[in-house]
């Protein structure tokens, strides 16, 4: 299969073709005199084509890599300064998350759609902001991971400070600062592996962690540096406090993007440099991760339960999932970490759907306040047989892509400290108390107020970025096997390089 | 060509689920209704030659492995559907039941306008609980569990303009979600400690938790390896089998409402009455007793987790008994025996006797579902009225209802003459009571004790409910719109027949009977009510148990030398309960009045305050907690001291020193550059030393 793409540099292809996209963007607009709302749909319609482009792109990239072998592929390599180089390469952890971005964005243009202020701005950010997290999970090259992993920080920023709603200053900044200071702490520590080792190529550095290895304290340093940046990502307890007023104030494919890409990086960052490089502090830390990861399993959850915005809720749900992630990563065995992964996967499906419900319902009224719904189902059936879809993923019902991982995890965590896992069991009691609460003042009951009298059920173009969902949801919750069968090769990579630490 | 046709049993009904789900608004109600009913049909006629050749032939063993579900490492878990007497057993009164309640709900929602997503709904249910008793690993019967337990949320809420309804879903679902965290955590301990989740064995390399043969070759259960190992957690430590069966069993309380985890049961009545028939009496509630049953090799080594189930299964049987005693809907009476008859399968699980306990629940299924089927009917030619205060005088227009409720009345008081036979509950509670009588096992006394005062007022509620709705003279509702007694009222929005209640001069009440599409069900299901139990005694309990169970329940065969009084007892209590019905009830009305004012009625009709002890510990208390953490936690102490402090601080800072006018980026730079110093150091500090 790998002859399909032999000599081509198809990650490169698949990571700068929506920068190529965004560019074209740009020098039409300069060519072009003033914006109407015909241009602006041009815009639209050529991100469109280009985010569909990259997504086939990655489907060559797809057929051209062999699951079978636990290998970084596809690699490429062009050397740079200082010893860097310019390198790309995915194993098959990368390669799923790849193919999840690549897969949402098409969805995210078509959310965007009602989009009207800038467009032409608003759509070069989103292909800049696509480029920069395929390229998170292609680098090899530890300083062009941070490059990528950074500058992803600037165009979220950008969308959510001028399309974003009434607290958008508010929210981009805390969302910037947060991030920042996570990141610059991992700055820190890359620059003083690069300069113990004399290389910044990720396998070199995790050959060098899995032999000579970082000593055992200076691992310890090392891996809070990181972790202040992934936990950041994730988010975990207590940094977590930014994701929902981010959510709250972005645009709906912003949130979309964020909480079902930006957020996997976080995890992404643990299972690539974290277990891997630093095993003995990993396992030193797991104790402490594990507190964290239950923390904020019960205590997102019950904070959902009290939420008035819509988009609150499902951020705050989002918290919860991702300690389930983080439960499984550092459980260190094949369950906890195939669990994980499929979780991240899993929850950029649901939660990017859960989003776009709300950002239905958000366009066609302009609030997210959950008392100024009600009854929606009585005008809106179809919408809410989507929804309601969603909304048993997010609570974990097996069928759903939400099971997997939640039970992978739990058993993972089952293995290494039993109360753990009942700790995180109990998240999935809460779970389904407050997103079927959600369901029952959003859609259930009768329509109250008279403004939601002429809500329209979805047109074509929501039908058309929920299908894949729908399918995708369905399809990982009944077979899951198949992506767990190709996530394996990593996950058993990573479960052998963490247990090869001295306890 | 078996071995797919076993597999077509449990897909037809999704098949058709999706298709009425999907396609309803393009293919029509009828269309929709045909499918469904045809599919569970399918299934019906599928079922039952399997389940004759499991009695009075030579049933195979077999299991049919559709494709992987979940395989990481030795977790594994495969779609399969597994044949022997357990889920033959389940097959029969699954699709049995389901399909007539498919039948009768042709007239009984003939005028509702979305009963084509009831109907879809019916036959998803169909299928999750077809899939969860076919089940060959933990995680399929978790699938099952939990799907069965979706169909129920979405049926219970099938009204969902009614706010209470709404409610009830939630309740329910969230009720049964706290005993899925046990049997989560039972799933985990078990793969933990025997590293396989599948029950019986498909393939020789991998062993299962119970023995079976793979090719003709037996392979040993894992399940042994349990003997003499403890869990630890902690300091704490306990013997692994127990800590399993009691996790395993708290899943089980929540599914078919056993104490503490009862509450959602009564609210659950909200939904359709058809829905109450199948899935809150006959079918889903009853799962919980097979899973129990299906471990039983597991509940066998765990004595001491055998013996909550006892006590919890006897508990429940009296209390949900004395709760029954005061209740005036219709349906919460019946949905408070349901709970009752399933604290009787418990307690026959818990002091050994799986067969029992097994036996009661086919027997069950065929009379509680006539009975919930017989209110329906009742409900609906009352028009909507369940509030058996204002029935009395029914028989007279509704004989043909009056007749089968009848039978399953005396199905479900086990009336019978000990030696000569009875009706199906007959064989089923004796056999019950007297195992628990006979068995040495923690809290079988007390089970032996709770199992016969209940049937005292199993009996004495039976009778009250069919004498206050069908004898007598007919009650009007002085308040023609009864919504103030804060009762499931069993009409949809679109069901609102005239309430006029005429009151006809002779006192009959003004009713209609059911129409044949409804009246049918009944029969069948009466014909299962008197005959299932001597038919399929012997299989059950009797001289062919052995050959019938074939290991794959433990089965002793018990003792029959019980004194005398304990074979009479059910009896006599039986017509004692019946006697007292009589007078309270037809003989002096005037002395049940009189004693519902008093504080035991007042508890007992408020079912022992429960729903207001957890209303107050558990809802408010996780509303508190929530606010506690969201207004406390997150936005004084982590936004406070974090990044809105760091800005105050900084802007502080800033308007002091003045040039710093944007702040924020500054002090971040002044973090880096602190970072980048003292790592620097570090790093020096760590190369002098030798890197490592």
């Amino acid at each position: 299969m790998s002859e399909l793409v032999a000599g081509w540099p198809i990650l490169t292809i698949v990571t700068f073709l929506p920068a190529a996209g965004a560019l074209l963007i740009l020098l039409a607009r300069v060519s072009a005199r003033g914006e109407n709302v015909g241009y602006d749909n041009g815009v639209k319609l050529l991100a469109l084509l280009i985010t569909i482009a990259t997504f086939i792109a990655s489907l060559v990239a797809f057929a051209g890599f062999d699951f079978r072998n636990p290998g970084y592929q596809l690699q490429e390599s062009i050397p740079w300064a200082f010893g860097m180089s310019y390198a790309m390469g995915v194993d098959t952890l990368a390669m799923s998350l790849v193919m999840l971005t690549t897969f949402l964005m098409p969805i995210c243009i078509l959310a965007s759609w009602v989009i009207e202020k800038q467009v032409s701005s608003y759509m070069v950010l989103f292909l800049i902001l696509e480029t920069l997290m395929i390229g998170v999970f292609c680098a090899q090259d530890i300083i062009l991971f941070y490059v990528f992993f950074e500058a992803g920080l600037i165009p979220m920023f950008i969308l959510i400070g001028v399309w974003g709603g009434e607290r958008r200053v508010y929210a981009a900044f805390k969302f910037f600062l947060y991030t920042l200071l996570g990141s610059l702490l991992m700055l820190v520590a890359i620059i003083y592996m690069i300069a113990v080792t004399g290389t910044s190529n990720i396998p070199e550095l995790t050959v060098y962690a899995q032999t000579t290895g970082f000593g055992a304290d200076v691992q310890i340093w090392l891996w809070l540096a990181f972790f202040a940046s992934f936990a950041v990502k994730m988010p975990m307890w207590p940094v977590h406090t930014w994701l929902p007023d981010a959510h709250v104030e972005a645009p709906t494919a912003a949130s979309v993007v964020l909480a079902a890409i930006l957020l996997k990086m976080g995890g992404y960052g643990f299972l690539r440099f974290s277990l891997p490089m630093f095993p003995d502090a990993s396992h030193f830390f797991t104790p402490f991760v594990f507190a964290l990861s239950v923390v904020a399993i019960v205590w997102a959850s019950l904070v959902a339960f009290r939420q008035l915005d819509m988009k609150k809720l499902i951020a705050y749900s989002s918290v919860a999932h991702m300690g389930f992630v983080t439960m499984g990563i550092f459980s260190g065995n094949e369950q906890g970490i195939q669990g994980a992964i499929f979780q991240m996967l899993s929850h950029g499906i649901i939660s990017g759907a859960l989003f776009l419900c709300v950002g239905v319902v958000y366009d066609r009224m302009h609030t997210r306040e959950i008392a100024f719904y009600g009854g929606l189902v009585n005008r809106m059936p179809v919408y809410a047989a989507v929804f309601m879809l969603f909304t048993m993923g997010n609570v974990g019902l097996p069928g759903t892509s939400g099971f997997p991982g939640e039970i992978l995890t739990m058993v993972g965590a089952f293995q290494v400290n039993a109360l753990v896992a009942a700790g995180a069991a109990l998240g999935v009691i809460f779970s389904a108390a407050y997103a079927l609460t959600l369901y029952r003042k959003v859609a259930f009951g009768t329509i109250e107020n008279p403004k939601l009298d002429k809500m329209a059920d979805l047109d074509a173009r929501e039908w058309v970025q929920f299908l894949p969902l729908i399918i995708a949801t369905l399809i990982m919750g009944l077979a899951p096997t198949y992506v767990l069968d190709f996530t394996q090769n990593s996950a058993l990579t990573i479960v052998s390089q963490f247990a090869g630490a001295t306890p | 060509m078996q071995i797919s046709l076993d597999a077509l049993i449990v897909l037809a009904p999704l098949i058709t689920a999706a298709v009425a789900g999907l396609l309803q608004r393009y293919i029509g109600d009828r269309v929709t209704m045909t499918l469904t009913t045809a599919s569970v049909g399918l299934s019906l006629a599928l079922s039952w030659p399997i389940f004759i050749d499991f009695v009075w032939g030579e049933g195979v063993v077999r299991v049919t492995e559709l494709l992987p579900f979940i395989h990481v490492g030795d977790f594994q878990s495969t779609w399969s559907v597994r044949i022997d007497t357990m889920s033959a057993i389940m097959l029969v009164v699954v699709n049995t039941v389901s399909f007539l309640v498919h039948l009768y709900s042709w007239g009984y929602m003939a005028d509702d306008p979305h009963r084509a997503r009831f109907f879809s709904y019916l036959s998803f249910f169909t299928f999750a609980m077809l899939s969860l008793v076919t089940a060959n690993d933990f995680l399929q019967l978790f699938f099952g569990w939990e799907g069965v337990g979706v169909a129920s949320y979405l049926l219970i809420g099938f009204w969902y303009q009614k706010r209470s309804a709404n409610d009830a879903a939630i309740k329910a679902f969230v009720t049964n979600r706290v005993g899925d965290f046990g049997f989560a955590l039972g799933i985990m301990a078990v793969f933990y400690l025997l590293g396989t989740i599948q029950f019986f064995p498909t393939d020789a390399a991998h062993p299962a938790l119970f023995s079976g043969f793979v090719n003709g070759v037996e392979v040993h259960g894992l399940l042994h390896n349990l003997e003499g190992v403890n869990l630890a957690v902690g300091s704490l430590s306990a013997p692994a089998a127990e800590v399993c069966a009691v996790l395993l069993f708290i899943g089980a309380m929540g599914k078919s409402a056993q104490f503490f985890l009862h509450v959602w049961l009564p609210d659950a009545m909200e939904g359709p009455t058809p829905v109450s028939a199948l899935i809150h009496a006959a079918t889903m509630v009853t799962a919980g007793v097979f899973m129990v049953c299906r471990l039983g090799e597991l509940y066998h080594m765990a004595p001491i987790a055998s013996g909550i189930v006892t006590i919890v299964g006897a508990t429940t049987a009296l209390f949900a008994a004395t709760v029954g005693l005061a209740q005036n809907d219709i349906k919460r009476v019946v949905a408070y025996s349901t709970c009752s008859q399933l604290g009787y399968m418990f307690f026959a699980a818990g002091v050994g006797a799986y067969n029992a306990a097994m036996f009661h629940l086919f027997t069950h299924a065929f009379f509680k579902a006539l009975l919930f089927l017989g209110a329906g009917s009742v409900i609906h030619g009352m028009h909507h009225e369940q509030d058996m205060r204002y029935m009395g005088g029914v028989r007279k227009p509704m004989p043909i209802t009056w007749a089968m409720m009848t039978i399953g009345t005396f199905a479900l008081i086990g009336f019978g003459i000990p030696g000569l036979g009875g009706f199906a509950g007959f064989y089923s509670k004796d056999a019950i009571i007297e195992a628990a009588y006979g068995s040495h096992g923690m809290g079988a006394q007390f089970a032996f004790w709770c199992g016969i005062t209940a049937a005292l007022l199993t009996s004495f509620y039976s009778w009250r409910l069919a004498f206050m709705t069908f004898e007598g003279k007919f009650r009007p509702n002085p308040d023609a719109h009864h919504d103030d007694h804060g009762h499931a009222d069993d009409h949809g929005p679109a069901a609102h027949h005239s309430h006029g209640h005429a009151k006809h001069a002779d006192g009959t009440a003004p009713a209609h009977e059911s129409p044949l599409v409804m009246l049918i069900p009944l029969f069948v299901l009466a014909f299962g009510a008197i005959a299932a139990g001597f038919i399929f005694a012997p299989y059950f309990l009797g001289h062919h148990a052995g050959e019938f169970w074939d290991h794959v329940i433990p089965f002793h065969e018990g003792h029959h030398d019980f004194p005398t009084w304990v074979l009479w007892a059910p009896l006599i209590v039986t017509v004692t309960g019946f006697v007292l019905a009589v007078i309270f009830y037809l003989w002096k009305p005037g002395a049940a009045k009189a004693m519902a004012g008093g504080p035991v009625w007042a508890f007992l009709y408020n079912k022992w305050y429960f729903d207001e002890i957890y209303d107050f510990i558990f809802v408010k208390g996780a509303r508190a907690l929530g606010d506690l953490f969201w207004k406390v936690g997150d936005k004084r102490l982590i936004d406070g001291l974090g990044p809105d402090g760091v800005a105050a601080a900084s802007n502080f800072f800033s308007r002091q020193v003045r040039r710093l006018q944007t702040g924020f980026v500054y002090h971040y730079s002044f973090i880096m550059l602190i970072a980048a110093v003292a790592f620097g150091a570090y790093a020096i500090l760590a190369g002098i030393g030798g890197g490592r």
